[in-house]
């Protein structure tokens, strides 16, 4: 599985849909990043419901706030019944759904996933717009804003090469957002070195003769599946050793929202940490 | 010598008797023929013996060790199988395999063996050629030649010459004649009356599952007992070439 | 004698040149020098950690499935008998996801082959009895039919109830196998039960030889066809379930590399074991050097190539079969 698949998120409002005089009143959103935006923007009593994968630690950062929403299972049918007047939707969710809830005259957002630091921002902007909460996107944005400013930290002159390593070898270059987090960080990602800017499955011999000084992971899922061996394989030991536990929790760069602040930091930690090994 | 030994033998398929108390011996020199009806029970009798079956009393080649008894005795089943397009000399090199080592690798006795049971069959000529790829006779010939490479006191055949010409009938039984005259044993089944008063020196006959006669042809095929057993009428009559048995028709 | 030494030679030129190929930019005589003189840096790494591995399996499984195949067809005197077909590799791999899932694969380090053993297990045995002794084609073909598609279900189910959403996607990878990604360790947990499985089926040769003449010929001749039967079942189970376990199911080996060799040992069954043993061994590694050269970055399973090989084959065969009228 794509992970990029994941990291749906962030709005690009189609200018095709239809727009409304009032705020909406019930809304459903059906996307695991949608769910935390809306959390975030809607006001209260706004939001009726959210996807289960908000309540999933592993991808969703608001499984707290997700606990107090009855959870949909993103399908159709069940939405209906919930009489939305607008729902929220990725551009990966299920094209069947999407438009099944169009004909039945249900006005649907959907949002596109964000690539880069900038996309979080407008996907913020985005959602205020569609629940007409423009005020309070505004205070989010400013407020990452400012912690974006914060995290800004004198980057080295030889940033330490490192990359990023999911199941079945798939790899994030620059063009990502988990890439723009690296980057922000002060990291040089090695996936961009070998012509993976946007991404894709790396072997495993490439990424050792690339040398990183250290491999990514991103947190494991539950229960095992042979996709996620490659990242207990003997090489990626040897890549890792000497090197602080490197992982990036998925939940805060899966979906384009504030909480990739997080995953920033932990980052620039990853980069301060490498270099004082390397002096 | 005894080869064979049967005593208070019978073999049970779903707890139905198909052959009970069956008492016989079979000497070396002795060319037995088993005749009976279809159904009566020859090969019950003859894997039986050979340990094939499961089996009440006693048999003296089903008590031995596999091993053992590959040497005592070389078994040819009615059913002709050649699996595998191999050529005529390593099938007859088969019937080394309960002589030869862990090594299998053949001695110069096994090639000895293999050199004379061709001959015998007269298949010299065919040793190289595909053994699948002969004709149905031939290859009945070449099974034999396994047989007797196999070069054990005792031989038993289930129906040996069926589906052969009246030529390979006659020629097969007189081999095994001359086999039992050098002092081995012969087994063999067999429907042909007349092959079987002129071949063998012994008969043994089977019938629903019984021992009804057994003996040397002469006193054994007579007029009743074809009748009884057979249901059919036959010509019977001890000439200077010996006994001549032809059937006739079938009894009403 | 020379078939042997042309085989060896086979296997060895196969071996070198699958430790040469990668999509990792080595030249060949520094990735052998790696290789040999280890030392540090990555290129070593490369050459033990991920290609040795990689080749030593290919030999392994690559001989496994070879041997099984030959044993079985030998047992069946049936040439289309192949483990993958038969469903023996099918049944491994539901053994080796039920392993895996149940967490008996992680809670010691042979669980995960000995669970794919027993799945094997399951597969022989009741090929075994719904072909028959000596099973005609088509039951041999309708058995490995229900016994693969039974295996295949029961696997998917497993793998779609599994929590981790990337489980479901290797439905694959058990169904048509792969190399990719192995490591020293999967070599050590499918090295002692290929080992005691191929001893197990090295040892009838003579009863397989036999059985050229059928059962009662063979027994009378002082084969014991139950333990014959047994060690069958059981060594079958060992290769093929310790093979599928890390490699996942990889059809047509068994079928074709007995075929192409059988003429070159005179047909004889119990020379067809080691000869295709070799043979398989120099298949799979050919196999995993094409997935390699073909789509180098992405993980092309080997089902894929070794059914492209072994599926015409296999048609040709039944083809055959139905003009002797078998």
């Amino acid at each position: 599985m794509r992970v990029a698949a994941l990291s749906l998120c962030a709005a690009v409002w189609a200018a095709t849909a239809p727009t409304w005089a009032d705020s909406p009143a019930r809304v459903v959103s059906i996307n695991v990043c949608t769910d935390q935006l809306a959390m975030l923007v809607a006001d209260s009593g706004q939001l009726v419901s959210v996807s289960q994968l908000a309540s999933d630690p592993r991808i969703s950062a608001m499984t707290e706030q997700a606990a107090r929403y009855p959870a949909n299972s993103s399908r159709a049918e069940e939405v209906y019944l919930m009489r939305p007047d607008l729902v929220l939707a990725g551009s990966f969710t299920a094209r069947a759904t999407v438009d099944m809830l169009r004909r039945l005259d249900i006005p649907v957002a959907v949002f596109d996933p964000a690539y880069s630091l900038a996309d979080v921002r407008d996907r913020l902007v985005q959602m205020g717009d569609v629940l007409g909460r423009e005020v309070r996107a505004a205070g989010l944005v400013a407020e990452f804003d400012a912690t974006l400013e914060s995290l800004r930290d004198a980057a080295a002159a030889t940033p330490p090469r490192v990359a990023l390593y999911y199941a079945n070898g798939y790899t994030s270059g620059e063009n990502t957002l988990a890439g723009q987090i690296l980057d922000y960080a002060g990291l040089a990602n090695v996936a961009t070195e070998q012509g993976f800017a946007a991404g894709g499955f790396m072997p495993l011999e490439v990424l050792a003769m690339a040398t990183p000084e250290t491999v990514i992971t991103g947190s494991p899922y539950r229960g095992p599946a042979r996709a996620e061996e490659i990242k207990s394989h003997p090489v990626i030991g040897v890549l890792q050793r000497g090197v602080p536990r490197a992982r990036l929790a998925d939940r805060d760069w899966t979906c384009g929202t504030p909480f990739v602040l997080r995953a920033i930091a932990d980052m620039t930690e990853l980069r301060r940490a490498l270099q004082e090994d390397a002096q | 010598m005894s080869l064979l030994t049967l005593r208070e033998f019978g073999v049970a398929r779903h707890q139905c008797d198909v052959l009970r108390n069956v008492e016989l011996t079979i000497d070396s020199g002795e060319m037995v023929g088993i005749i009976g009806p279809n159904g009566a029970g020859k090969t019950t009798l003859m894997r039986g013996a050979l340990g094939l079956l499961a089996h009440r009393g006693e048999s003296s080649l089903a008590a031995m060790t596999p091993r053992e008894r590959g040497r005592a005795v070389a078994w040819m089943p009615q059913a002709r199988e050649i699996a595998w397009p191999v050529d005529v000399e390593t099938l007859v090199m088969l019937g080394r395999s309960p002589h030869m080592g862990l090594g299998r690798r053949p001695t110069k006795t096994d090639h000895d063996a293999v050199a004379r049971a061709l001959d015998r069959m007269d298949l010299t000529g065919l040793r190289s050629r595909t053994a699948t790829q002969l004709s149905g006779g031939e290859q009945a010939r070449v099974l034999i030649a396994r047989a007797l490479a196999q070069d054990t006191p005792l031989l038993m055949a289930d129906e040996p010459i069926a589906g052969l010409d009246p030529a390979h009938q006659i020629a097969t039984m007189q081999e095994f004649a001359s086999l039992a005259s050098e002092g081995r044993s012969v087994v063999v089944s067999l429907h042909d009356l007349g092959l079987a008063a002129r071949h063998c020196t012994r008969l043994i006959v089977v019938d629903k599952g019984r021992v009804v006669a057994d003996g040397t042809p002469v006193d054994v095929l007579t007029q009743e007992l074809i009748r009884d057993t057979f249901g059919i009428s036959a010509f019977v009559q001890t000439t200077p070439e010996g006994l001549v048995v032809q059937p006739m028709g079938v009894v009403p | 004698m020379r078939l042997a030494v042309t085989l060896i030679a086979l296997v060895a030129v196969l071996f070198v040149a699958a430790l040469v190929t990668g999509p990792a930019d080595i030249g060949p005589f520094e990735s052998l020098l790696a290789l040999i003189a280890g030392g540090e840096g990555p290129m070593p790494l490369v050459m033990r950690e991920i290609r040795l591995p990689r080749a030593l399996l290919a030999v392994l499984i690559g001989g496994s499935l070879g041997l099984a195949g030959a044993a079985m067809q030998g047992y069946l005197r049936n040439p289309l008998a192949d483990p993958g077909l038969i469903g023996v590799s099918g049944s491994a791999a539901f053994g080796a996801v039920l392993a895996i899932q149940t967490g008996l694969a992680a809670a010691f380090a042979l669980g995960l082959p000995l669970a794919a053993l027993g799945g094997a297990l399951f597969g022989v045995f009741a090929v075994l009895v719904l072909a028959g002794p000596r099973g005609s084609s088509l039951t041999l073909i309708l058995a490995g039919i229900a016994i693969s598609a039974l295996a295949g279900a029961f696997t998917s189910l497993v793998l779609n109830l599994a929590p981790n959403p990337f489980a479901a996607n290797e439905i694959v990878f058990w169904m048509m196998g792969s190399l990719a990604d192995r490591s020293m360790t999967h070599v050590w947990i499918a090295l002692p039960l290929i080992l005691a499985g191929a001893l197990m089926l090295a040892t009838l040769s003579r009863g397989l030889d036999a059985l050229t003449l059928g059962e009662d010929a063979a027994e009378a001749m002082g084969i014991s066809l139950r333990r014959l039967r047994l060690t069958l079942i059981f060594g079958t189970a060992a290769v093929v379930g310790a093979s599928t376990a890390v490699a996942g199911a990889i059809g047509f080996v068994g079928l074709v590399v007995p075929h192409l060799l059988r003429p070159f040992v005179g047909s004889r069954p119990g020379a067809l074991l080691w000869a295709s043993t070799l043979g398989g061994a120099a298949m799979l590694l050919a196999a995993d050097i094409a997935v390699r050269i073909i789509l180098p970055a992405r993980d092309l399973k080997l089902g894929v190539v070794t059914a492209l090989v072994g599926a015409p084959l296999f048609l040709h065969l039944i083809y055959r079969t139905r003009r002797d009228g078998l």
